[in-house]
């Protein structure tokens, strides 16, 4: 089943309550996925410098010592914010696949959550609840971010397994469906040399899009391919530096509703995860259409383009 | 009137007072207020009451109606008024994918547009549309009436059976085996009786009409048992 939340503000004055009105809208969904949850929020930008963040089973051994071995390894200072399981790595902009490297070579296994220079991804197992809890979500403040409930289908309940799913810099997907032709399309990809950690079906859309912008097209170009090269059932929430996108299969059995005011787009699995937000009751609110691509940006007006199925 | 506010007493609780209600209650008003997209709220109801949704709904309202008029002041989430035998519902704004699924009687209203399969399996639900419907509505209808006030979208009728379509928009695409067909007086005396208990100003005579070729193996005696 699998529950979506997304949020894109469009006043700044929301931007303090950007992480309590994602957590309650992920509560809500909690009976579409109980298994594990995650959260991305776009927040504050450092300057010249790209957010790592990071993610240990046994976090008191694996973050201790951690900042000077990074030092020394990598030769230049680095920043780290421990948040429970997850840790928050600042290091300059460029170094991003040396660091990689390094953490590969740790005796104590160190996995990669998200990388970018407003990004920061935190998933867990759990109930939603209790992962917004254990990082404080509620707190965080930002100019947009998507949460996602997770009920698993595909692959295992674990913490790579849980959404969202960040494989370029600032750039992540959360997905409601499955996809039938993950296998091959992971083989054509990682031939490609795009990396992907899992045998989970969402991680190959996220690299599909990766792939796909990487080779030069949009977000909203990438999104239309993804309709013609990705078999299966989906509603993708998609989130970039700068905004915030949504496509559904042509067949669209997977439930979505979105909701527009002057303040902000949001979006839901269901209307009930919108039922909080400010001004709901006036908002514009809508399904949005099979197999279109709808994406807004904080220097843009709303788009949309319509494939044919 | 009895007014319940869902912030306040539980789903559950909801539905249980609205199904004691029996085919001689004196209570027959009721307004739900705070539905705030729950589910299933409403369904299985068996008595001729009248009941006032203050705002949107989620999974399944109205589902299993008898007799009762549900009205949603707001938009129904999938599945509403699924499988409904009899009563009618009517909604002030839209309705999400398979609106009156499988239905065997009764009238659904809907004053905005409705989305994918709406009227799937329908079995003699007369369903009436203000707006316009998405694609693959009316999948294997069986019997009874969709009226589609603004346009359809693809696959309209796949597969159907013996329902009529009217629609009086343009039509995306047409399902397999589902044609054009000759609107006759008796036709437009059944559109017309519906688009007024619908509350519509829409012209019966601007309608289309669409039903089976009856050309699918289904239809071949030979084929029979």
């Amino acid at each position: 089943m699998c529950g979506i939340v997304g949020l894109f503000l469009k006043d700044k004055a929301l931007e303090p309550e950007l992480g309590r009105l994602l957590t309650g809208m992920l509560i809500t969904m909690t009976d579409r996925g109980p298994d594990s949850a995650g959260i991305a929020i776009y927040g504050s930008e450092t300057d010249g410098k790209t957010k790592v963040v990071v993610q240990s089973d046994t976090p008191s051994t694996a973050f201790s010592g951690l900042e000077d071995t990074l030092q020394t390894a990598m030769g230049q200072p680095i920043g780290i914010d421990v948040k429970d399981t997850h840790a928050v790595l600042t290091i300059p902009t460029g170094t991003t696949e040396q660091l990689r490297a390094i953490l590969a070579e740790l005796e104590t296994p160190i996995r990669f959550m998200s990388r970018g220079e407003t990004l920061e991804i935190y998933k867990e197992v759990g109930l939603p609840k209790n992962v917004a809890a254990q990082f404080e979500i509620a707190q965080m403040s930002g100019t947009h971010g998507i949460g996602h409930t997770r009920m698993a289908t595909e692959s295992a309940v674990t913490t790579m397994g849980a959404h969202p799913f960040n494989t370029g810099d600032d750039q992540c997907l959360v997905h409601n469906g499955s996809l039938s032709n993950h296998n091959r399309l992971r083989s054509k990809l990682r031939r490609e040399g795009i990396h992907i950690e899992t045998e989970n079906d969402t991680e190959v859309g996220a690299a599909y899009l990766t792939w796909q912008m990487q080779r030069g097209a949009t977000l909203g170009q990438a999104l239309e391919r993804s309709l013609e090269d990705l078999d299966g059932f989906f509603t993708f929430v998609v989130g970039t530096k700068d905004g915030f996108g949504v496509v559904r299969d042509p067949i669209a059995c997977k439930p979505a509703v979105m909701a527009e005011t002057d303040q902000y787009v949001a979006f839901g699995s269901e209307y009930r995860a919108l039922v909080d937000l400010p001004g709901i009751e006036t908002a514009r609110v809508w399904e949005p259409e099979p197999a279109t691509v709808y994406f807004w940006n904080h220097d843009g007006t709303p788009s949309n383009t319509t494939k044919a199925a | 009137m009895q007014t319940i506010d869902m912030q306040e007493v539980s789903l559950r609780d909801v539905n249980a007072t609205l199904h004691e209600q029996a085919e001689t209650t004196n209570q027959t008003t009721w307004t739900l207020e705070n539905p705030k997209g729950a589910h299933a709220i409403a369904c299985g109801l068996d008595a001729p009451i009248e009941v006032t949704v203050k705002g949107s709904t989620g999974y399944y309202c109205a589902g299993m109606n008898q007799q009762a008029t549900v009205n949603i002041k707001g938009s129904a989430g999938p599945g509403v008024a699924e499988n409904m035998m009899s009563g009618t519902v009517i909604i002030d704004g839209d309705a999400s994918q398979y609106a009156g699924a499988t239905g065997h009687g009764g009238l659904l209203v809907i004053k905005g547009n409705a989305s994918s399969r709406c009227g799937i399996s329908m079995k003699g639900i007369d369903i009436v549309v203000h707006g316009n419907i998405g694609h693959m509505s009316a999948f294997m209808a069986q019997s009874g009436n969709l009226v589609v006030c603004g346009d359809a979208g693809e696959a309209l009728g796949d597969s159907l059976y013996e329902a009529r379509l009217f629609v009086r928009g343009s039509v995306k695409s047409l399902g397999a085996d589902c044609i054009e067909k000759e609107m006759r007086p008796e036709h437009l005396e059944i559109l017309t009786d519906l688009l007024e208990r619908a509350g519509s100003d829409a012209k019966p005579s601007e309608f289309k009409r669409y039903g089976s070729a009856r050309k699918l193996y289904n239809f071949n005696i030979d084929n029979a048992y």
